[in-house]
């Protein structure tokens, strides 16, 4: 909101200090986001008149002009086509400097000398839009400086109010707070009633709160008729220049007008034409599919909790956001009705908005305004509108619900909890002085006060509301700041857990880049890759943006391909994040690896990324559970994997994540360069971790047995290690898988297998002859279970 | 024989210049054997001792053993001078450029706003906080009704909320793990939250998701000026700076007293600057003391009880820590950002 800092020193006094008055605003609670010059600083041009308009002997275009200031006459040749004899214009006299840098210099047009330049709005930066010269009101004296003439020494605040100060927002509300905030007094203009010269009045009826229960909505309408004013007249200048300063445009007298009183008072008026109203007013309830046609054209159907303004035809408005496009005032209005009423908050908040309509009567509404300024907002109207369009005036006309607004009670107020709250002794003196500068009404004695709020502040209930208030004004700043006392609770820490932070310094430490993604992401693009169902946004941002992510994985290969694209040919990128289906959202680690096996060095082959080299990194991820001998990889398919290499990773029975080369067929669809791997890895229940339990170490020398076996191709590696693991029992401490073989040296269609078993016992010391029985039992099961022979045999 | 006694220092002046000359263990070892070998010129005199009369054999056997000893110590200095030589050319044939990069796999790195986000964490663990954590798909009770933001409310229309069809919506901030946390804990509550909050506004300063860490305070006596202790030392802790801080009046809905937290500019140390818009202080958080129907909403009784809240924006801080200029940076991933922050 924009506050002039002349229109607000009509209010209060509000000092020359104007940083000072800037920060004592914000440090109070009403932040000023910006202090600006209302206009440009325009030295040496002032108001010129001009007193002759005479053809340029030798341009078409141009006239020479005698422009006065009063105390002299320049000669000023212009070749704007607006000039006209008795025009009051701004004149630019030699040495004065432009806002585009232009320094105004003795010159000859075509042979006439100029004296000057007369000037529009947009060479002065007053209003970009203007063309031609600005014709400046004719009753400023010529020869005054024209920023002064036109009040432009002006300072602007860009007030930024919180939702909950609804009665800031008007020069009258931010007063009472420079009022409050520097302990100054308020000195409101005086608004005096305007006495009906005509009995004219509009007939008004408030059909709400019928039943007890029933919302009221409306609790009075403040109704007057002003007959005869001039059509089309404009509001004074001043008025004008003041709405320009708050970011309004003028429009005419009477729209002005309203508008102007809303700033000033903080109550939003409406202004009809008279002529255009059939039968009464009548404020009610909108029914189920009533339309409205609003005044940006829009056509729009209420439903029954909204409230709207009627007539005995239509609806006229929708009451407290926007009035209807038939009843407005137009360039040809003679007769106008005023409308100031009190809606409920309750009963305005949030209406507008579902409308896509957010105005500056909704927002003044849904936030408050003050019930008891109705009256004056229309005395206030009615004197504008007769001194700057004439007219005469009916009476001011107050129509009431059936029931009244009930008045905010008074509140408790310990002295006792304000300290409980705040940490600081403020003492009893201070917070009634406080309370009383902010226009609270205070009763009963230091240590519990009863405090009324004034009728403006809506946001005042709780005693909290209070503590607030005595706070702000104190100043936050001279609260101390007090560290809590006490020891705190021991808090859990357990090992059960990998941490996510040790799982992402394990991949770090292996060379990946921690990613962050947006949780949201295209469907399409999504379903090819994983095509379970996604949760969709009803509002999304963009089409990209539209579905929640059912896996890390489309915004890892993103990622990728836009690296690829800016020269990074090796990537190695993780992710901490969730994915989410309609009825879970579970926590996953996942990463994508591309590009060389290892960093461009000496001394060591380009390799590319494998499987193995990937697969080895989330083994490690498992290791860190400490239960590695829980998880297998099994192979299966998934849509965006490779069918021959693509695991999914089981702990015992559960899944907890995939690993596995990207389809060559989504790769070339990403513009990828292939081979890509992936994985994706349950947190919960991936890394839940196992405390380690000491066990014995043998203090006997272990035996080392190798055996190489020839198996079927297809056979996993996995089921002979679990035929050898079982067979050989408690005694083999390790089993390592040494080779794994298939060429020309075998019979086609198989492989050869070698492994290394380390056998020990941790009571004695195992015999070669005991090696070997255990040896000899264990291909014998290979060979019974697996039909597995020995390859030297 | 005694002819041989006496040719002996002439045989112990030409080997030891014999031993001097050669110029390898191999060469050395040949001119041992032929002195000192079985067969070798010393230990043949040695043999002859037993066919000389034992006043002869006790002098000549003195001076041979005398030659011998000699020469063994000779043949020893010299065979530890050629190995000594011979292990230092080895050692100088093994010698590498130590200027040559080591080899394997290099380290990657964490996202900036994981470094800070983990920074926040342990600052506040530091001061008997625990970590909470809340879902980001939320109903509307948690991230509003409960928080004192009934609908209608003014507040939501500062919440640019992205919903579902059923109503459910993504958090706009990690306030509603307040909520949880009081609803899954009796005071002494002590949390802090860091987590993924969305809003649907998108432009050079805003993303449509982005990061919140919530703290939230609970317990008997808890006051405002316990809030700004806290605040401010964690300020400092955060920046590793005397920073100074100020708390503007504000308002949130679900604290009562509330304030935004200003810090005096960690860029340029309060005299203004781009970062500071010249003003010297820099919005980080908001605050405030919880208010009494967020806690009658988690039944907690407002009178006994007295909390502070706190949220801020981690990818704000981390901004300002690592002097990062465009907020979009942090979601494109590109490795030439994510690189500087290993």
């Amino acid at each position: 909101m924009k506050i002039s800092l002349n229109w607000l020193r009509d209010w209060v006094d509000a000092g020359d200090d104007v940083p000072a008055l800037a920060h004592a605003l914000t440090m109070a609670g009403l932040e000023i986001e910006g202090v600006s010059a209302a206009g440009p600083k325009l030295p040496g041009v002032v108001v010129g008149e001009v007193k002759s308009v005479t053809k340029h002997p030798d341009a078409e275009k141009l006239n020479v002009c005698v422009v006065s200031t009063g105390k002299e006459e320049f000669q000023i040749v212009c070749g704007a086509p607006n000039v006209r004899v008795g025009m009051k214009a701004p004149l630019a006299t030699i040495g004065a400097k432009l806002p585009g840098g232009m320094e105004i210099k003795r010159a000859k047009l075509r042979g006439v000398e100029s004296f000057g330049m007369l000037c529009s709005a947009r060479e002065l930066a007053i209003n970009e839009e203007a063309s031609g010269l600005y014709d400046l009101p004719a009753d400023l004296p010529a020869g005054q400086d024209l920023i002064e003439a036109l009040g432009l020494d002006d300072t602007i605040f860009e007030v930024n109010l919180t939702p909950n100060r609804g009665d800031c927002m008007s020069v009258a509300g931010v007063a009472r707070e420079v009022a409050a905030a520097r302990a100054t007094p308020l000195h409101a203009p005086e608004i005096k009633a305007v006495a009906a010269t005509i009995q004219d009045a509009f007939p008004v009826r408030i059909d709400t709160g019928g039943s007890a229960d029933a919302p009221v909505g409306c609790y009075k309408f403040v109704s007057r008729v002003v007959r005869g004013i001039r059509p089309n007249a404009a509001a004074p200048f001043w008025m004008q220049e003041r709405l320009r300063r708050a970011g309004l445009r003028p429009i005419s007298a009477v729209v002005d007008i309203t508008n102007y009183v809303m700033l000033e008072l903080g109550a939003p008026m409406h202004a009809y034409d008279l002529n255009r109203l059939s039968g009464g007013i009548q404020v009610r309830f909108a029914k189920q599919g009533e339309s409205l046609k609003l005044l940006d054209g829009r056509e729009i159907t209420l439903t029954p909790d909204v409230l709207v303004i009627a007539d005995e035809r239509s609806i006229l408005g929708m009451a407290g956001v926007m009035g209807g496009e038939d009843s407005g005032i137009g360039s040809d209005t003679v007769d106008v009705l005023f409308e100031c009423a009190f809606f409920d908050p309750n009963d305005v908040a949030g209406r507008g908005r579902r409308y896509g309509l957010i105005t500056d009567a909704s927002q003044r509404f849904e936030r408050g305004v003050d019930p008891q300024l109705q009256e004056r907002a229309i005395e206030r109207a009615t004197h504008l509108l007769l001194d700057s369009a004439g007219g005469n005036a009916g009476p001011t006309v107050v129509t009431r619900a059936s029931r009244s607004y009930p008045a905010a009670p008074a509140i408790r107020v310990r002295h006792s909890r304000i300290e409980h709250v705040l940490g600081v002794k403020i003492e009893a003196a201070i917070v009634q002085q406080l309370l009383t500068r902010l226009g609270m009404t205070v009763s009963g004695a230091a240590g519990e006060w009863q405090v009324t709020p004034p009728s403006w502040r809506f946001d005042i209930r709780i005693e909290e509301d209070l503590i607030e208030e005595v706070a702000r004004l104190y100043g936050f700043d001279n609260i101390p700041e007090a560290p809590e006392s006490g020891a705190h609770e021991v808090a859990p820490w357990t090992e059960t857990r990998v941490r996510n932070e040790r799982a992402s310094d394990l991949l770090v430490d292996r060379g990946y880049q921690e990613a962050i993604n947006y949780a949201f992401t295209d469907a399409a693009a999504q379903a090819l890759l994983c095509p379970e169902p996604a949760i969709a946004l009803s509002n999304p941002i963009s089409a990209e943006l539209a579905v929640m992510r059912v896996s890390l994985w489309p915004g890892l290969l993103a990622a990728l391909g836009s690296n690829q694209r800016r020269q990074q040919p090796r990537v190695r990128l993780f992710e901490v994040g969730r994915r989410y289906s309609a009825s879970a959202e579970t926590e996953v680690i996942a990463g994508v690896a591309a590009g060389a096996a290892l960093p461009e060095q000496w001394g060591s082959d380009a390799r590319k990324v494998d499987f193995f080299d990937v697969k080895a990194d989330v083994e490690a991820l498992i290791a860190l559970t400490g239960a590695s001998d829980e998880f297998r990889f099994v192979a299966e398919s998934h849509p965006a994997l490779h069918p021959g290499q693509s695991a999914r990773i089981y702990r015992g029975d559960r899944a907890v994540g995939w690993l596995g080369a990207v389809h060559p067929e989504h790769t070339k669809r990403l513009d990828l360069t292939y081979p890509v791997f992936v994985f994706e890895f349950e947190t919960q229940a991936g890394l839940t971790a196992v405390v380690p339990q000491f066990e014995e170490i043998s203090r006997y020398p272990a035996i080392r047995r190798d055996i190489a076996s020839i198996v079927d191709e297809g056979l996993p590696v996995e089921a002979v290690r679990a035929v050898v693991e079982k067979s050989a029992g408690s005694l083999l401490k390790r089993l390592t898988v040494l080779s794994v073989y298939q060429g020309q040296q075998l019979q086609k269609g198989k492989k050869s297998i070698a492994l290394g078993l380390q056998l020990q016992d941790t009571s004695r010391t195992l015999t070669d002859s005991e090696a070997d029985a255990l040896v000899a039992q264990v291909v014998e099961q290979l060979g019974r279970q697996l039909k597995a022979t020995l390859r030297d045999q | 024989m005694t002819d041989t006694v006496q040719a002996l220092p002439a045989l112990i002046d030409a080997s030891r210049q014999e031993i001097a000359a050669a110029t390898n263990l191999e060469d050395l070892e040949q001119i041992r054997v032929r002195l000192l070998g079985k067969k070798g010129s010393v230990t043949e005199l040695l043999k002859s001792l037993g066919s000389m009369d034992p006043e002869t054999r006790r002098t000549a056997g003195a001076k041979i053993n005398e030659a011998k000893q000699t020469l063994t110590a000779a043949l020893e200095e010299r065979r530890a001078a050629l190995e000594a030589e011979r292990l230092a050319a080895q050692l100088a044939g093994d010698a590498v450029d130590v200027t040559l990069p080591g080899r394997g796999q290099t380290i990657g790195g964490l996202h900036p706003v994981t470094r800070v986000r983990r920074r926040i964490e342990q600052i506040f663990r530091n001061a008997g906080f625990e970590i909470a954590d809340g879902p980001e798909i939320e109903d509307d009770w948690h991230n509003f009704t409960a928080l004192n933001i009934p609908e209608n409310h003014p507040a939501r229309a500062m919440h640019d909320t992205f919903y579902f069809p059923d109503g459910r919506l993504l958090r706009t901030h990690t306030s509603p793990v307040q909520v949880r946390s009081m609803e899954q804990q009796k005071p002494p509550i002590r949390v802090v939250a860091p987590g993924r909050v969305y809003r649907s506004d998108s432009d050079m300063t805003h993303t449509p998701m982005f990061h919140q860490v919530e703290g939230l305070v609970v317990d008997e006596g808890i006051t405002f000026a316990n809030l700004k202790a806290v605040l401010h030392g964690f300020m400092r802790e955060l920046f590793e700076k005397d920073v100074k801080m100020r708390l503007r009046p504000s308002y949130f809905p679900f604290t009562e007293p509330s304030a935004e937290v200003d810090i005096s500019c960690v860029s340029c140390g309060g005299s203004g600057c781009r970062v500071c818009k010249q003003t010297g202080w820099v919005e980080v958080a908001g605050c405030g003391v919880v208010h009494p129907n967020v806690l009658k909403a988690v039944n907690i009784d407002p009178e006994r009880y007295t909390g502070y809240a706190f949220g801020m924006g981690i990818d704000r801080l981390t901004m300002l820590r690592y002097n990062v200029n465009d907020i979009r940076l942090y979601f494109e991933n590109d490795l030439r950002f994510l690189k500087q922050f290993a």
